[in-house]
């Protein structure tokens, strides 16, 4: 009978699937309960914020700069076959500050900073340091995941701010200097059209979501891993797809919610 | 505890963070640009106010003097009642007319105030007698073919 053997499999993905939310839900309550040390240590924090947000902050910048460069081109493009080439200074800023700057920047965040503290966790698991600091009567949670989560809670609104900047500048590198667009109106066009509460808070609001997504994500896949190399490896791989999916999940929640049209 | 080199790149690191978001708010949003002092609300009754919205521009001789900060359906006289408001260093006269106009052939709508002569200035809360729809552009194309048409019917 396959069919039992296909239905039996799915009832324990499903059921294995939910088992496992309802853990990281309570993981979370108790990891944000004891995130007083965090605070109250706060160099912790810092050197936390430190490995996700400084030693990210080349790639970020690197990206940003590139993705508002061809933005500016393919923008270009286009709209100088309908005679509105001045338009693409909107172009460039509303796309990098409402999408792509939040969320290639979460992308880039998973991969780079997340997959790290996955693997940090993990090893840490493997290794049975988690298990001598509770022998000690420190709190693991306390003492190494929350510092990890609010690093990369306070990392990812920056990096996401300084994608959309250094992609801006890309676009008008492009733009003005390499193509030769107006920049009075390059300028000028992108202040009137960018609204600061509609565009750029409801930018910032999304980093911060998909800051606190990717941080939750990485710590409980190191501190639920396995521990062995193999369970260490797969954990890392499983922090990266499951946040890409749930920060471009979230996007379209948050997009939606956000921009209804007027 | 003392200070490290990591603190310090930490430092950098949200320093220019924030003058990223610094950047975003002043250099491409319009947080920076035109602010409305001490404003005053107006309203205008308009007939059709076309594509009209909040936070359009409303100028008089090509300067912004203020925003529309509201826009309802007056079910008495089944007109729209825009609700601007404007810097309170402007003040114009009781015979102020209203027009939505357009900027460029495609661009954003807003509200050009011509001004009038009259000796006494619009107070807070009055409302601009004079006003002029915007142009909806099927109107204007049909008008231009009912005409055509009729001019073809008398030859």
């Amino acid at each position: 009978m396959p069919n039992a053997d296909l239905i039996r499999t799915i009832g324990r993905q499903v059921n294995n699937g939910i088992w496992r939310l309802g853990y990281a839900a309570r993981f979370a309550m108790i990891m944000l309960l004891q995130s007083g040390i965090a605070f109250r240590r706060f160099h912790l924090t810092i050197k936390e914020v430190y490995f996700t947000g400084v030693l990210s902050l080349i790639i970020i910048l690197v990206s940003g700069l590139f993705v508002g460069m061809v933005l500016g081109l393919q923008g270009y493009n286009t709209l100088q076959r309908y005679g509105s080439s001045e338009s693409l200074g909107v172009l460039v800023a509303l796309a990098l500050v409402r999408e792509l700057g939040p969320v290639i920047s979460g992308l880039l965040f998973a991969s780079r900073a997340g997959s790290a503290v996955t693997a940090e966790i993990g090893l840490m698991k493997a290794t049975e340091q988690l298990s001598a600091m509770e022998m000690m009567a420190v709190d693991p949670i306390g003492r190494v995941v929350a510092p990890r989560f609010w690093g990369g809670v306070i990392a990812m609104p920056l990096l996401a701010a300084l994608f959309s900047a250094a992609g801006i500048f890309g676009g008008y590198l492009v733009g003005v200097q390499l193509i030769g667009v107006d920049e009075g109106s390059f300028w000028s066009q992108m202040q009137s059209s960018v609204d600061f509460h509609e565009d750029i808070v409801n930018g910032v609001i999304k980093s911060v979501v998909f800051g606190i997504l990717v941080s939750i994500i990485a710590v409980f896949e190191g501190y639920d891993s396995v521990p062995t190399a193999e369970g260490v490896s797969n954990a890392t791989t499983r922090t990266v797809v499951t946040s890409s999916l749930v920060i471009l999940f979230a996007d379209f929640i948050l997009t939606a919610l956000m921009f209804r049209g007027t | 505890m003392s200070r490290t080199t990591l603190d310090l790149w930490v430092g950098f690191f949200v320093t220019i963070g924030i003058a990223a978001l610094v950047f975003l708010a002043l250099r491409v949003g319009n947080l920076g640009g035109t602010t409305i002092r001490n404003s005053y609300q107006l309203t205008a009754q308009f007939d059709n106010i076309g594509s009209l919205k909040v936070r359009a521009p409303v100028k008089s001789s090509g300067v912004v003097v203020g925003r529309v900060s509201a826009i309802d359906f007056e079910q008495e006289t089944y007109t729209a009642r825009v609700t601007m408001s404007l810097d309170g260093r402007y003040q114009f006269p009781k015979d102020t007319f209203a027009k939505i106009l357009t900027a460029g052939l495609l661009g954003e709508q807003y509200i050009g105030l011509a001004v009038g002569g009259d000796e006494t200035m619009l107070a807070a809360g009055n409302t601009i007698g004079k006003t002029q729809s915007a142009i909806v552009l099927e109107e204007l194309i049909s008008q231009f073919m009912f005409n055509k048409a009729s001019e073809g019917a008398a030859q």
